[in-house]
């Protein structure tokens, strides 16, 4: 004989169905922590957030930082530069999108969704006097090269080198091959002189 | 015979629990009882974080902890504290790391480790728990473990607490008589005294205390996910015992008409 | 397959013909599956099945810890501690590895010592035998060289010892010993290397595994009578075998997950029992550890390793022989792999004509002394080489030699073997036919020769 006696039961089947069930649980529960292995570890999950203390920046300093392994501007804008980047139409612009990841989607590429306030917001009451902060990742949304900054191109803001996209004074995308304006990441003030990324 | 073995077994284990060897050469462990000892052990936090206080105050300025990131101080199944609460203690107790891309130092954040320490030439404490045996098997059978654990902690709080108060000079060094320390000398002088350190909490701060208290925090500080690992292993004898009974019955039924044949009987069912 | 008449699996929809006519791996897995095994098997058949889960435990286990660990000498240690508190679940990763080999060695030292007590080795099984050993061996391989990543003290001076041994070979051994090192000690080359060979290992382990079970599908199982299933003619084949599945995957499923109840206990509550504290302190090539010890799975090879040293006279008769060429390290090194040798061997220094060790009265005695001198051979491997402890272990290494060259081959010969069943069918029977575990009456028996 090479089969077993074909069961009739509902207490064999039940049986049955109860093992195999259970194997499956087991089964599962033994593959589920080492598929989740493999999920970022601890210590690249810590990463995910930056602690930036700008202290040291005066109007019209920045300073870069590797976060998430690509470089992030941090610039203390002037008056200046926020009264130039309000005074551009929305019309002008290449892409009128804020892309800004602390916004809804389909936000304005209007000057109070580019800059960050100091009391951490965007949007909202907007006046160049009381200051603004401009975060934003520093990878050119063409083709993934660094921009040189601190007034380079010929809207006083970012030029890249590679193919000639010209960015403005609130990062955004002016002339040339780029077709996004650069990318604003989770950004909060956590007090005067910390910013959080991520 | 069985019952022979037995009951030899049980007389065997009951003259090696609890088994400290002769003093004099070192290797003097007393057998601390431990929150966490047994598999339904748990960590007390309030004795972690005593037992940190103690680490910070006393054995940081010469050993270091460098495998342990300082994070994990907030991880769930140890000290408990909240990402904030080990910002405060890295600013309070201004720790610095080395830098690589700076060369040179800087104020560690919560993703750094705990600094290395090798300034006196201290060993690094992170697994100091797990790297030393507190209870050796009689006559190398491991029996005495199997029943104790493998005694790191006790260890730990033996050796604290077991200074002589003897010194001897030896190759123009000081060491200290020790009755825990293997070959009974150590170099490191006693760092525990009456009140050395002033417990948040008000608790006095014995020598015996401290001692348990920091041998607790550093095997948390060596085994962080010991909470995590005892409750998967009652998980998993729980469910696999389930299984193992339902492999049984599913075994004997699938057998039982072939053993019935055996007897001549035909299957019942 | 293996000669035993039974059905064979016919492709009936159109998929299956298609498949079948194409690659019969339908037809092979059916073969596989549904091979006729022998009714009678008792619980130490289980074994293989629980090797070969631990195979696929640790080949899984290790693929995801290697995606986290760093093989450099500066970061080798660091990486394991990182994933022991950083890694999602890495710690019990690390864990069921570590304890894994352990388990490994325990179901294959079970595995083996069936064979050994049941004759599987003998005529016509001598190639599963050979393949066994050669899989044990690389076992060994894999399991000396995954202890030395973590990069702790025992790793680094276990593997200074270890490959230490290779240099006592006359002429050639320090050129060998430099070529596996990659340079005069153990270092980053020796580190890297052994982690891509370790890693390589455990495929060629399941390479032979596949060859081993098709060798006995080939002979057929073994069974604790050593009776042969009849042959002759499909009735008697299944009077004497049941297929594989369901009774038997069945049956080997429970005494795995039984096994793995008490592998996960260890795991939950004490997964550094089986291993050595010191090797959570970091390798320092300056420090050497008071006592080096291997895991306890090489205990035994190791207490014969260091029983031959320059004061046994069998070593000193050698080195006088060789002019000096053999001396007492090397004789150590000889010895140690010679007892690997001479166990893959016993298919013909064991001469008796009985295969089962059920009815073989005197083989039984030197058996089970064998199997207590084993665990002799592991605990004196652990006791430092002095005081009465070297010569425990010289008594224990000459029994193991002698139980192969000098007793298996005598027994054959003097021994008179008991009455053994005539068939399968009937022993199974005997088995469950009255009370249960009392063999029955039976009737008499004339010895039936092994094949």
């Amino acid at each position: 004989m090479s089969h077993t006696e074909d069961p009739s039961g509902d207490r064999r089947d039940f049986l049955y169905y109860a093992t195999a069930g259970t194997g499956l649980v087991v089964a599962g529960a033994a593959a589920w922590p080492l598929v989740n292995s493999m999920n970022p570890s601890l210590d690249v999950q810590a990463a995910s957030q930056l602690r930036v203390d700008v202290s040291g920046l005066s109007e019209g300093t920045q300073l870069t930082v590797l976060f998430l392994g690509k470089p992030v501007f941090i610039r203390r804008s002037t008056q200046d530069e926020i009264e130039a980047a309000q005074a551009v139409e929305m019309a002008d612009l290449v892409d009128p999108d804020a892309r800004n990841d602390n916004l809804p989607d389909g936000s304005a590429a209007t000057a109070p969704d580019r800059f960050i306030r100091p009391d951490g917001a965007y949007g909202g009451d907007f006046t160049a006097e009381g200051g603004a902060w401009l975060v934003m990742t520093g990878v050119c949304t063409h083709l993934g090269c660094v921009p040189l900054g601190d007034g380079a191109g010929d809207f006083g803001g970012w030029f890249c080198p590679c193919h000639g996209s010209h960015y403005d004074t609130a990062g955004r995308i002016r002339q040339g091959p780029a077709p996004r304006n650069l990318q604003i990441p989770a950004v909060e003030f956590i007090d005067e002189t910390t910013i959080l990324l991520g | 015979m069985l019952r022979k073995l037995a009951l030899s077994t049980v007389a065997t284990l009951a003259l090696v629990t609890g088994g400290a060897q002769a003093a004099g050469e070192g290797g003097h462990v007393e057998n601390f009882a431990f929150s966490f000892d047994g598999p339904f052990g748990r960590y007390d936090q309030d004795q972690l974080q005593r037992g940190l206080q103690v680490f910070t105050q006393v054995c940081s300025a010469c050993h270091g902890l460098s495998h342990v990131p300082l994070r994990s101080l907030a991880n769930e199944g140890g000290i408990g504290w909240t990402e904030d609460e080990v910002r405060a203690y890295i600013d309070e107790n201004f720790i610095e790391v080395y830098d690589p891309d700076l060369q040179d130092y800087r104020a560690a954040t919560p993703n750094d480790n705990f600094p290395e320490n090798t300034g006196v030439g201290a060993p690094d404490l992170s697994l100091m728990a797990k790297a030393r045996l507190g209870f050796h098997g009689p006559q190398g059978t491991a029996l005495n473990s199997l029943v104790n654990g493998v005694g790191g902690p006790e260890y730990i709080a033996s050796l604290l607490t077991g200074y002589t108060g003897e010194e001897v000079d030896q190759f123009g060094s000081i060491f200290y008589v020790n009755e825990t320390m293997e070959g009974g000398l150590i170099r490191m002088s006693p760092p525990l005294y009456e009140d050395a350190v002033e417990y948040a909490d008000g608790t006095p701060a014995t020598e015996d205390l401290m001692a348990q208290d920091v041998a607790a925090f550093l095997m948390w500080a060596a085994e962080p996910n010991m909470m995590a690992r005892k409750q998967m292993g009652l998980l998993a004898v729980i469910i696999l015992g389930v299984f193992s009974v339902l492999l049984y019955l599913t075994n004997k039924r699938l057998w039982a008409p072939v053993k019935a044949r055996a007897k001549g009987i035909t299957p019942a069912e | 397959m293996s000669g035993i008449p039974h059905d064979h699996y016919e492709p009936k929809t159109r998929g299956e013909k298609w498949l079948d006519r194409r690659l019969p791996i339908v037809g092979l897995m059916y073969d596989v599956l549904m091979l006729p095994t022998p009714k009678n098997l008792n619980w130490m058949w289980i074994w293989g099945i629980v090797l070969v889960f631990c195979l696929v435990m640790q080949i899984l286990t290790g693929v995801l810890l290697a995606m986290h660990y760093t093989p450099h000498v500066d970061f080798a240690f660091a990486s394991v501690e990182h994933i022991m508190r950083n890694v999602n679940g890495g710690w019990a990763i690390r864990y069921i590895h570590m304890n894994g080999a352990s388990l490994f060695f325990i179901a294959v030292y079970l595995h083996i010592f069936r064979g050994l007590y049941y004759g599987s080795y003998k005529a016509p099984r001598e190639v599963t035998w050979i393949i066994g050993m050669l899989i044990y061996v690389l076992m060994i391989g894999t399991a000396f060289m995954g202890y030395v990543l973590p990069w702790g003290q025992m790793s680094f001076w276990g593997a200074t010892v270890i490959t230490g041994l290779f240099g006592a070979i006359p002429f050639i051994g320090e050129g060998i010993q430099t070529w596996l090192l990659g340079g005069p000690a153990v270092d980053n080359a020796t580190l890297n290397r052994f982690l891509s060979l370790h890693f390589l290992l455990p495929f060629l382990i399941l390479g032979l595994v596949i060859v081993h079970v098709w060798a006995f599908h080939t002979t057929g199982n073994n069974n604790p009578t050593g009776v042969e299933v009849r042959r002759t003619s499909k009735k008697e084949a299944d009077a004497d075998t049941l297929p594989f599945w369901p009774y038997f995957v069945i049956k080997d499923l429970f005494a795995l997950v039984l096994i793995l109840v008490v592998f996960f206990a260890v795991v939950g509550f004490m997964p550094n029992f089986l291993g050595h504290p010191d090797n959570y302190i970091e390798a320092n090539p300056l420090a050497t550890p008071a006592h080096i010890v291997p895991e306890w799975y090489f205990l035994p090879f190791y207490a014969i390793l260091r029983a031959f040293d320059g004061e046994v006279w069998v070593v000193i008769a050698a080195n006088f022989l060789t002019g000096g060429i053999v001396d007492a390290k090397f004789f150590g090194v000889i010895a140690m792999f010679g007892a690997i040798v001479v166990m893959a061997l016993a298919p013909w220094l064991d001469t008796s004509s009985v295969r089962s060790g059920r009815y073989r009265p005197m083989f039984k005695w030197w058996f089970w002394v064998f199997i207590v001198n084993f665990f002799v051979l592991m605990w004196v491997g652990a006791r430092p080489a002095e005081g009465i402890y070297p010569y425990i272990a010289l008594i224990g290494s000459t029994y193991w030699f002698a139980y192969f060259l000098v007793i298996l081959p005598l027994l054959g010969v003097i021994e008179k073997p008991l009455a053994q069943p005539r068939t399968i069918e009937e022993d199974f029977n005997d088995h469950y036919g009255t009370d249960h575990g009392k063999p029955g009456s039976g009737s008499a028996t004339a010895p039936t020769p092994a094949e």
